[in-house]
């Protein structure tokens, strides 16, 4: 990668200091990066730490979370000491971010059009009837036809799958450089799934915006992403490209995760699970956050947590099954 | 929506009818009359008091009344006071209600005023000193009774500090002008705030509640993430979602501080519709207890049908059609 990335997280940590003195590890000393126009997709069960890692990209993390350290880098600008008023010229400008909920994403009281030119006139200083204008282009643009109607409607006026094209308008109308999408399909159904994140991708590459894209699911992964990170107790348990983590799943965590998923050309009886839950971020295991779950657990995995191996540039895992790759 | 508003004004009429017969009724069920209690002087024969009690229909069967009466408020005339010999009703209660109206008004701006600049400040900032200062005082303001706390307000500030006046709505009839102004402004501090206190504590309890919420809320993320400035997401997008409540409440309240009223301008001799009323019961004149009642319950009914068009107003979810 000779391209300067738009993202690099470095060592990133958020912790949720809760009473009692317990405190919730979240997000765990995570790095990575994402390129321009390229796809990351971010995988893991819910309360791995996906969401929180979203989060405190956009410094949109509430009490009593804290990023605790680590490096965020934007474009080669490093965003970390940013204060409220430098990261609100960031958040919608640069990055932008669509999230699970479109039911619930908008505000109820105001006009969609009120809610889109509001971004616009604020970061692109448009003039009221420009932004009214830019406004419309937008909502054609994410496939809503009736776009003059829609600018006069409120929310609950339009369906789940019109509402998170509307929070799609609203997260390109700056033209960022990265697109943060969680769960952005989630709550939609089925048939709008594949609708939605065909229009992100077009978006995408009409943008040429780099993408992290959030989700549980790994059939959207294996279309739409270039390159996965598997997440697991507020750590990156395993990076790889997608084809060869799909081909070849090196952690067990993530073999878990494909062992669940139904695949047409294989012919089984039942699908496979991964028994137990995440653990809760304020108790961990010691050593390897996934040894209370894990298959293959070894002696070594309940007193060490494995680092990420950086060996196999392409690959990385943490894990003890694979030795020779993890620097101690 | 207007057909929303014309049908609830039609609802108005058979509930006003069932607040008229439940007002009559109770009058009724009251023991006594006018002239009951006033049989002190031997020499008048107690013949002559049944045949006042004729002349005046106190005889008739009940249904009669009810309907001399209805029929007769209901063409405007309230009737004539039996204590205030010659002094019709609607005379008495005009003069009154002007001040009970604007101790009312009084009290709901010292309210809104206090309530919501606190209620969003201790929101913003839950746990702080100024926001464990503002839940004591919410609880004290709900838990104290209004008589009490114009007592102590009278004891503290008119008797001890002499900062303000314990009674009245003017110091002498001879002020005019602004002047007059400041100086009713400054007879109705007291009983103003004693009428506002549960007012203030509840509003500044549930703004507080609300922003909590709307604060935690996804559509605030957004806001947030579409790089909305703190005084943005807080002004536009939190306010006007947590007003909602707050404006339906205030359709209530209406009702609400006209009858609150009652006892505190008892505690402040303030000449409004409350003093009225307590000595129209102490002096047995029904046509004015009446008639007051009514009044209050229509205020209550009108308090409420405010309250649902506020409400369509203000979230345009409800749409009454």
């Amino acid at each position: 990668m000779t391209q300067q990335a738009v993202l690099q997280v470095d060592n990133l940590k958020t912790y949720f200091h809760l009473e009692e003195g317990k405190t919730a590890k979240a997000v765990d000393d995570i790095s990575f990066k994402i390129s321009p126009g390229e796809t990351v997709a971010l995988v893991g069960e819910s309360g791995s730490g996906k969401s929180i890692s979203a989060l405190s990209i956009m410094q949109l993390i509430n009490k009593p979370g804290r990023i605790e350290g680590g490096k965020i880098t934007l474009n080669g600008k490093d965003i970390t000491n940013y204060n409220a008023k430098q990261m609100t010229k960031i958040r919608g400008n640069d990055i932008a971010m669509i999230f699970q909920e479109p039911m619930t994403a908008l505000n109820p009281v105001f006009t969609i059009g009120n809610q889109i030119t509001e971004i616009v006139r604020k970061h692109k200083n448009m003039s009221r009837q420009e932004a009214h204008r830019h406004a419309i282009h937008l909502l054609k643009l994410v496939g809503l036809s009736r776009a003059e109607e829609i600018m006069k409607e409120f929310p609950h006026q339009l369906s789940g799958g019109m509402r998170q094209r509307v929070m799609i308008a609203m997260a390109i109308s700056c033209d960022p450089m990265l697109l943060i999408a969680d769960e952005p399909t989630t709550a939609l159904d089925v048939t709008i799934q594949a609708q939605i994140l065909d229009l992100m991708n077009e978006m995408k590459e009409r943008f040429q915006m780099a993408l992290l894209l959030i989700t549980h699911d790994v059939g959207v992964v294996s279309q739409y992403a270039d390159r996965v990170m598997v997440m697991y107790g507020g750590q990156i348990v395993e990076e790889a490209t997608v084809d060869v983590l799909l081909e070849s799943p090196k952690h067990p965590y993530t073999q878990g995760l494909l062992d669940s998923l139904p695949m047409v050309d294989k012919d089984v009886n039942r699908l496979g699970t991964i028994k137990g839950t995440v653990p809760p971020a304020y108790d961990f295991p010691s050593g390897c956050r996934f040894s209370t779950r894990c298959p293959h657990v070894m002696e070594k995995c309940h007193s060490q947590n494995p680092s990420l191996s950086t060996s196999d540039s392409e690959h990385h895992v943490r894990c003890h099954l694979y030795p020779s790759e993890v620097k101690e | 929506m207007h057909k929303y508003i014309i049908r609830r004004i039609l609802v108005f009429i058979p509930m006003l009818i069932m607040l008229s017969i439940i007002v009559f009724a109770l009058a009724k069920a009251a023991p006594g009359d006018p002239f009951t209690g006033k049989i002190l002087d031997p020499t008048v024969d107690p013949e002559v008091f049944n045949e006042q009690r004729e002349a005046l229909g106190l005889n008739d069967p009940i249904p009669v009344q009810y309907f001399r009466w209805a029929t007769s408020m209901a063409k405007g005339d309230f009737g004539e006071s039996m204590y205030y010999k010659g002094r019709d009703v609607q005379s008495l209660i005009s003069e009154r209600i002007v001040n009970t109206v604007y101790l009312g008004l009084f009290a709901l701006v010292i309210t809104l005023v206090v309530a919501i600049p606190i209620g969003i400040y201790s929101a913003k900032n839950p746990y702080s000193p100024l926001d464990y200062s503002a839940t004591t005082f919410g609880f004290l303001g709900l838990a104290i009774p209004n008589f009490f706390f114009g007592l102590i307000a009278i004891y503290v500030f008119a008797i001890k500090l002499g900062w303000f006046p314990a009674q009245g709505t003017i110091s002498n009839i001879h002020i005019t002008g602004f002047s007059e102004f400041l100086n009713r402004i400054h007879h109705m501090v007291l009983p103003g705030i004693t009428l506002g206190l549960a007012g203030t504590a509840t509003y500044m309890r549930y703004m507080r509640s609300e922003v909590l919420d709307v604060l935690g809320s996804d559509y605030i993320r957004t806001a947030k993430a579409k790089g909305m400035n703190d005084r943005n997401v807080l002004y536009k997008h939190t306010l006007r979602n947590a007003i909602i409540p707050i404006i339906t409440l205030m359709g209530f309240e209406f009702g609400a501080l006209l009858s609150g009223a009652i006892i505190t301008e008892q505690v402040f001799s303030y000449p409004g519709l409350g003093t009225l009323f307590i000595n129209s019961i102490t002096n047995r004149d029904y046509p004015v207890i009446m008639s007051i009642t009514l009044l209050l319950g229509v205020a209550i009914l009108i308090g409420n049908l405010l309250a649902d068009i506020f409400y369509s107003i203000v979230d345009p979810r409800i749409r009454y059609d």
